[in-house]
């Protein structure tokens, strides 16, 4: 017994369609007339001011929050019954210190293939240590959550959409708040993510590491101002419309962009444990 | 006297007895869900919904008169009506939760008061719903108490994954689909079972303490959810049976007793892991 019928995928369809996408809360907008498209194997990055809206884009993509006006489509049908979409959550919105392990957490993301009434089974227990090897945390398996540290955080909600079987995997701010061998090891693991054929979708304040690592990135406020290479969306035009005067530029000899919100970064040495 | 007369002659008399199965029933019920009610941050909300079931019981006791029995139909009405409507409320944001929850809540137990003064033997009645009267439970309460609260327990053993989800990751449970708010209403519905059947043992008004005192205190001791929920069931039980010899020998009220030395058990582990988390 399983919980929904899970689509089957329609691979000549985008993994991610969104049209004239709106999304109002009351009088706000958040949102406004989002069109843009994915397709398997992409890694995109989502940047902009904050407020952007980049949280509310993954919460309707995740199917989690209804848009107001337009739709989102995974492989060609609506979300909401796929469960191939991973959100890793910023780390502040997580209650750290629920009495879980790392392990409890990562077979989470099996609960919808365990089904109703069901317990797990020895594919999930396999599934589970993969995903943990594979982000390094085999051995912190029986550890409490509250025990980790930042990086470490990071790379349980990876797993977790590992063990998903997560298509799709959308991550707010994932390198907020990490030393700088955490972002490393972050980034290395967004590789390895890249070769299983995840599609990635990184919310990040930083511009530099979205133009460095990322294929395509998407200026966002409220509108799509920009989404294309890096070279072409950071253009000093586009980049004003996105942050107005809060933004600093500097222009490198080799026209690599080096930029830096100048609002709203949070200092990258900060690592709680 | 020795100890094992100490000990065993209490529970010779047939409404101890009772009690004391009924105290234990109780425990582990509120122990279990209470485990989820302190994880979750919903002390309030069911302190709230304890004092929120006093109309409704107050109204049967006006209606039913003399049968108790009767009592535990409207309590358990009252409480998912209750549950459910407070649910629904914290979730339309208007106002803040928890003050659309208090206001709410006090309005609805002035009402039940103001029903029950409306009777000549008003004070030792109130009394009884206050602070409960776990000495008078009768045998078909007693299996009443045993068949629901048995429910709760069943469906929190199998719905435990589903439940553990909606409680840590909310946004998880939605990507993966699940029925959430079908298994949120479920939720408010045990922790209003579970509160109908530990009415007539501690009383409304030390409801709160039987679903978050014995919880928090294992809560301090482990890092597992299933662990958790086992210690506090331990915890619950202790304390029910030590409140019972306190009473008895005492003759301090049998609520009060049990909510004591639950507090008790509580700040011993609270100041000796003080220095620890």
């Amino acid at each position: 017994m399983t919980m929904s019928s899970h689509p089957v995928h329609q691979l000549d369809q985008p993994l991610l369609d969104v049209r004239h996408l709106t999304v109002r809360y009351g009088e706000s907008i958040a949102l406004e007339d989002i069109t843009f498209h994915l397709h398997a194997g992409e890694r995109i990055a989502v940047v902009g001011p904050n407020g952007a809206g980049k949280s509310t884009l993954f919460k309707v993509i995740a199917g989690v929050i209804r848009p107001t006006a337009g739709e989102v489509r995974i492989y060609g049908s609506h979300p909401s019954h796929h469960v191939c979409i991973g959100y890793v959550p910023q780390r502040s919105q997580v209650e750290w210190r629920f009495p879980v392990t790392v392990e409890d957490v990562v077979m989470m993301g099996r609960v919808a293939r365990i089904g109703l009434l069901r317990r797990p089974g020895r594919e999930d227990r396999q599934r589970v240590r993969q995903a943990l090897e594979t982000v390094g945390l085999a051995e912190m398996a029986d550890r409490p959550i509250q025990a980790l540290s930042g990086g470490q955080q990071q790379r349980m909600f990876i797993a977790r959409a590992l063990a998903q079987e997560a298509e799709l995997l959308l991550m707010d701010e994932p390198l907020n708040g990490l030393d700088i061998p955490s972002q490393e090891s972050i980034l290395a693991l967004l590789d390895t993510l890249r070769e299983q054929g995840v599609t990635l979708m990184v919310a990040t304040h930083d511009l530099d590491q979205a133009a460095r690592f990322f294929d395509r990135v998407m200026l966002l406020n409220r509108r799509l101002i920009g989404f294309g290479a890096p070279s072409d969306v950071f253009s000093q035009e586009r980049l004003q419309r996105a942050y107005g005067g809060r933004l600093k530029i500097v222009q490198s000899e080799n026209e690599q962009i080096a930029l830096g919100d100048t609002c709203c970064q949070e200092p990258s040495f900060y690592e709680p444990f | 006297m020795n100890l094992s007369e100490l000990l065993l002659s209490p529970f010779a008399y047939p409404f101890m007895f009772r009690a004391l199965l009924a105290a234990l029933i109780v425990s582990t019920v509120c122990a279990v869900i209470g485990s989820y009610v302190v994880l979750r941050g919903m002390a309030f909300f069911g302190d709230a919904l304890a004092h929120t079931l006093l109309p409704g019981v107050a109204l049967g006791y006006l209606l039913s008169g003399a049968n108790r029995e009767a009592l535990f139909w409207w309590a358990l009405g009252t409480s998912i009506l209750a549950s459910l409507g407070i649910g629904a409320l914290t979730r339309s944001a208007r106002l803040r939760e928890d003050t659309a929850i208090g206001i709410v809540f006090a309005g609805m137990f002035a009402l039940g008061i103001a029903l029950i003064s409306t009777v000549r033997s008003y004070a030792v009645d109130l009394s009884h719903f206050l602070f409960g009267d776990v000495l008078g439970v009768s045998e078909a309460a007693l299996w009443r108490m045993a068949i629901f609260g048995g429910v709760v327990l069943l469906l929190v053993f199998l719905l435990y994954k589903e439940f553990l989800v909606i409680s840590f990751d909310p946004v998880l449970a939605a990507t993966l689909r699940l029925p959430t708010r079908h298994l949120e209403n479920l939720f408010l519905i045990l922790i209003a079972i579970t509160v109908a059947v530990a009415l007539q043992t501690v009383g409304v008004a030390l409801m709160v303490a039987m679903l978050i005192t014995p919880a928090t205190t294992a809560y301090l001791l482990t890092h597992r959810l299933p662990a958790m929920m086992g210690l506090a069931t331990i915890f619950a039980i202790f304390s029910s049976l030590i409140g019972l010899y306190l009473s008895y020998y005492l003759g301090i009220a049998s609520g009060a007793a049990i909510v004591l030395v639950s507090t008790l058990l509580f700040a011993i582990v609270f100041l000796l892991r003080r220095n620890e988390r």
